[in-house]
């Protein structure tokens, strides 16, 4: 199992049925600990991107185009040199990015910013002494040039949709004819669902401050979720070798897909500062963050369901079209959860691209299911309801019992167990008819969806070190986004050395340490977290070696190292200190399993039949993921993604003017995110479960399986109260009104 | 010009154009107050100027010769935590913690108005109003969180502001988690 010299290595390509979490005794994990960073986070010393104190520095304001298309002619940098505190206009028509980079790809997104594809697409920095005088001059930069022809509306461009290369999910599938399965079946939904793009909308604007140092490297402190990858991106695109290129993102504002890949305002940055000859600061003004980073894409999800009159369903089909850039391969994995989650013989998921002028698609909590399980699981609302069988019913009749499409078993599945449990909880036996329950002026309604999230391990390291004084301390790129990586790291080697959590340190986001996938895709803990516990592992080994017993016979407890009879405070054992790198990297458990959480959400909503106002009265999310191991970090990643599927079901829209592709409501005012008011005391239930398939620490992740599906128990919720049945999204009191009962 | 800061004393020459977020951040090194929109709109940037809360994005430093201003910084230090701090990270009120500095200075400023009896659209006693999850969730609206901690940021406000229902202090949640993890 060891690998070579300081290293703990491990391919998943046989379960780990064996886990030290279970074994130890510390007690560390799943506790809902207090984060470790808590402290420096509420009292304003964590330091996110534009926080680090740079001497010397310079600021600079990014420019965005104001044309849908065409091209660049001209920047008059002369125009706005003089003025006061101005230090240059900088430009690189071939090396500055025209989008954004995409999760995990270590080659550069497209670059190039001569041709512009969008308005808000980044031309040029503005440098100066302050962030006013940058601001100023860059507002007044004169820009010229040619219109070209863009496509910029859906509807009318939906004619030249294509097939994209397959993605994280195949592009086209199709298994047995849902066409014939449609015809023959004696209960068929077919229905079409539109969800609008979406925008991450992190707290934090994407940052960058960017050192070139002596030796002619690249120091880049960034907001970034995947550095390692980043580092990558970054190089490539100014011409360095990796090594040449560090990103520091000790701490990230949020990022929800829209930071795992570089962003426009690094290169900019980067290239500035080697100009000026000094490091530059710059940060995306937030009407930038939605112009110019990415969104997630609109889709239009044609729906159909064929039924046995017992609710065995015989077909799905979920045919998507979707937006990209012309030219750019991602393309939203609409039906990435559709795949998975009911059985049923006939199958057919496909997903076209649409090219359109407007920001890059890319990803966005959950891409795939957060959208996808909207159409899914408001079809199969539809679906019960002409069936006249209850909606939790029909959802564990067709539960699958291996993956209905590769045969293969799930990892682990408790899909049923959710729905039966969220259904106690909630009290859905007291759900009403469609439009019956009233209160007062408001209607009345419960809503169920079923959630899943396909689980990814990603190939990650991490060192560990034990010290003399009894201390730990942890390394690692991956990041802590806010879904407390810092902290169940800690309560992994907590758990595993026997030492308290106030005795570990973790040192996180620096490309320096060793490389982690970082955050995104749900994948971090169950990633980074498997290198951390195969580092302890290795420590742990070496500590029974260094009290001569077994290392069954060892037991690592509060700082003592205890066996044969005889205990010593760790750090007395570690001779000058002990350190060790663990690895983890996906094997063939990826294919012999399918692996997914699974979960199902349960909603309660008003809706006012005088001003067709939804309000979301209860929510309950009852999830299975594996293990939890921090039960205070995974409720609240669960709160967070319910509160999206608040946004996804009644507020979020990104709106572009058809006529040029300019983003109508490129602001936090204007794309309405949902606000403390919007939103009631969530509940969150975890059912115990292990994935001794996934990887050594039997956890899953978490952070989007609590967005799959949430929308959908909403709108489901709306149509119980109201009766009135809305299929594009958000659903918003002008969509409600015209059907609501009279007064 | 001259601010107070924290308590202490700040002479600095200022452009016509800084606002005080931005002459907090980028002049005197306070970068607790966090920018998330420049334009009032998110909340991240709230500070307590002369006892009341304003989002310093949206107002300039030229405009408060001797105000008495209060960042996150001053509320309290890392080793000496302010008890709406405290609650924050033991109801995990937060997640990326990039609006929290907003949010606490917002919920120190709020918790100031419920005393002095200051109404709210909600309030159901325009006297008296109470510090109920309503009450604070309409008042704390202007603080925007994406991770959405909003459940755990009303119930460190209504902690701190002894008004937390049974079973929904930090300890009782944390009692209820850890049995939950248990079973």
């Amino acid at each position: 199992m060891f690998g070579f010299g300081t290293t703990n290595s491990l391919t998943m390509d046989k379960p780990h049925p064996e886990s030290l979490l279970d074994s130890a005794v510390q007690g560390s994990i799943g506790r809902p600990f207090d984060r470790i960073d808590g402290p420096s986070k509420v009292s304003g010393t964590a330091t996110y991107a534009a926080e680090y104190p740079v001497d010397n520095l310079a600021y600079g304001f990014l420019v965005g185009a104001r044309i849908g298309a065409g091209t660049l002619i001209s920047i008059d940098a002369d125009a706005v040199r003089s003025m006061p505190g101005v230090i240059d206009v900088v430009t690189d028509l071939d090396r500055f990015i025209r989008v954004a980079g995409q999760g995990g790809e270590t080659q550069p997104p497209t670059q190039g910013v001569r041709d512009i594809a969008f308005m808000g697409e980044i031309v040029a920095i503005v440098v100066a002494e302050s962030y006013e005088a940058a601001r100023d001059a860059a507002l007044r930069l004169p820009v010229t040039y040619e219109a070209g022809e863009g496509a910029y509306a859906f509807a009318a461009a939906r004619a030249k949709s294509y097939v994209p290369p397959d993605g994280v999910t195949p592009a086209h599938f199709n298994q047995g004819d849902v066409d014939a399965a449609m015809a023959e079946a004696p209960v068929t939904i077919d229905a079409t669902y539109v969800t609008p793009s979406q925008n991450s909308a992190a707290m934090e604007p994407h940052a960058s401050i960017a050192v070139w140092e002596d030796d002619g490297s690249l120091t880049l402190y960034g907001a970034y979720q995947m550095p390692s990858t980043d580092a990558s991106q970054l190089a490539k695109c100014l011409g360095l070798s990796a090594k040449k290129v560090r990103i520091v993102s000790r701490y990230i504002g949020g990022g929800f897909g829209s930071k795992l890949g570089i962003a426009p305002e690094s290169v900019a940055a980067a290239i500035a500062a080697k100009q000026i000859g000094r490091p530059v600061k710059a940060v995306m003004a937030r009407q930038q963050v939605f112009e110019a980073t990415v969104r997630r894409s609109n889709t239009e999800q044609r729906v159909r369901l064929a039924a046995t009159r017992d609710g065995k369903l015989t077909a799905i089909g979920q045919e998507s079209l979707v937006s990209n850039q012309p030219g750019e391969d991602f393309f939203e994995p609409v039906g990435i959860g559709t795949h998975m989650i009911y059985s049923g013989e006939n199958r057919l998921i496909t997903h076209d691209q649409v090219p359109l002028n407007l920001v890059l698609s890319g990803s966005m909590r959950a891409p795939g299911e957060a959208v996808g399980m909207i159409g899914l699981e408001c079809a199969m609302d539809e679906l019960a309801e002409r069936l006249g069988m209850d909606p939790i019913v029909l959802r564990k009749t067709n539960d699958a019992s291996v993956d209905p499409e590769k045969g293969v078993p799930f990892s682990s599945r408790s899909l049923s167990r959710a729905l039966d449990e969220g259904a106690r909880r909630f009290g859905w036996a007291r759900r009403a008819g469609p439009g019956e329950a009233r209160d007062g002026e408001w209607l009345i309604g419960m809503g169920v969806a079923s959630a899943v999230r396909g689980n990814m391990l990603m190939e990650s390291s991490a060192k560990v070190e034990l010290r003399p004084d009894g201390t730990a301390t942890i390394s690692s790129s991956m990041t802590d986004i806010g879904t407390g990586s810092y902290t169940i790291l800690a309560q992994i080697a907590s758990e595993i050395l026997g030492l308290p959590v106030d005795r570990i340190t973790v040192a996180l986001g620096d490309t320096n340490d060793p490389p982690a996938a970082g955050s995104g895709g749900s994948w971090g803990a169950g990633s980074a977290g498997s290198a951390v516990y195969l580092a302890c592992e290795m420590l742990r080994g070496k500590l029974a070696k260094a009290m001569r017993v077994e290392d069954s016979a060892l037991t690592l407890k509060d700082g003592m190292a205890i066996g044969n009879n005889r205990s010593s405070p760790i750090g007395e054992i570690v001779g000058d200190g002990l350190e060790a790198i663990g690895h983890i990297k996906p094997g063939k458990q990826e294919k012999a399993t399918t692996q997914a959480s699974f979960g199902a959400h349960f909603a309660e909503v008003g809706v006012n039949r005088v001003t067709g106002e939804v309000r979301v009265r209860r929510m309950l999310g009852v999830f299975a993921a594996g293990r939890v191991l921090n039960a205070k970090t995974a409720r609240s990643q669960c709160l967070g993604g319910m509160t999206f599927g608040i946004g996804a079901a009644l507020t979020e829209e990104l709106l572009h003017d058809p006529r040029n592709g300019k983003l109508v409501n490129r602001d936090l005012a204007e794309y309405h995110v949902p606000v403390n008011a919007d939103v009631p005391q969530l509940e969150v239930h975890f059912l115990s479960e292990r994935d001794v398939h996934a990887n050594p620490i039997h956890a899953k992740g978490i952070g989007e399986l609590g967005i799959s599906g949430a929308a959908a128990a909403i709108a489901n919720a709306i149509y119980n109260a109201c009766k009135v049945r809305v299929r594009s999204f958000p659903v918003t009191l002008d969509k409600l009104l015209p059907g609501l009962p009279d007064l | 010009m001259h601010f107070t800061i924290n308590g202490r004393g700040f002479d600095a020459d200022v452009d016509i154009r800084t606002s005080i977020l931005d002459l907090c951040r980028e002049h005197l090194g306070l970068t607790g107050a966090k920018k998330g929109c420049d334009h009032g709109q998110c909340g991240a940037c709230t500070m307590l100027i002369n006892g009341r809360r304003v989002n310093s994005c949206l107002t300039l430093a030229v405009m408060h010769q001797d105000d008495e201003i209060v960042t996150i910084e001053g509320l309290g230090q890392v080793d000496d935590l302010h008890p709406l701090q405290q609650a924050f990270v033991r109801h995990d009120g937060y997640q990326c913690g990039y609006c929290t500095p907003g949010q606490i200075c917002s919920a120190a400023g709020m918790l100031d108005e419920i005393t002095r009896g200051w109404p709210s659209h909600v309030s159901d006693d325009l006297a008296k109003p109470s510090l109920d999850d309503d009450e604070i969730a309409e008042r704390m609206s202007g603080n925007l969180c994406r991770c959405a901690a909003y459940p755990n940021i009303v119930d460190a406000i209504r902690e701190v502001g002894s008004a937390a229902p049974a079973g929904r202090t930090a300890d009782a949640k944390d009692a209820a988690m850890a049995e939950e993890i248990v079973a």
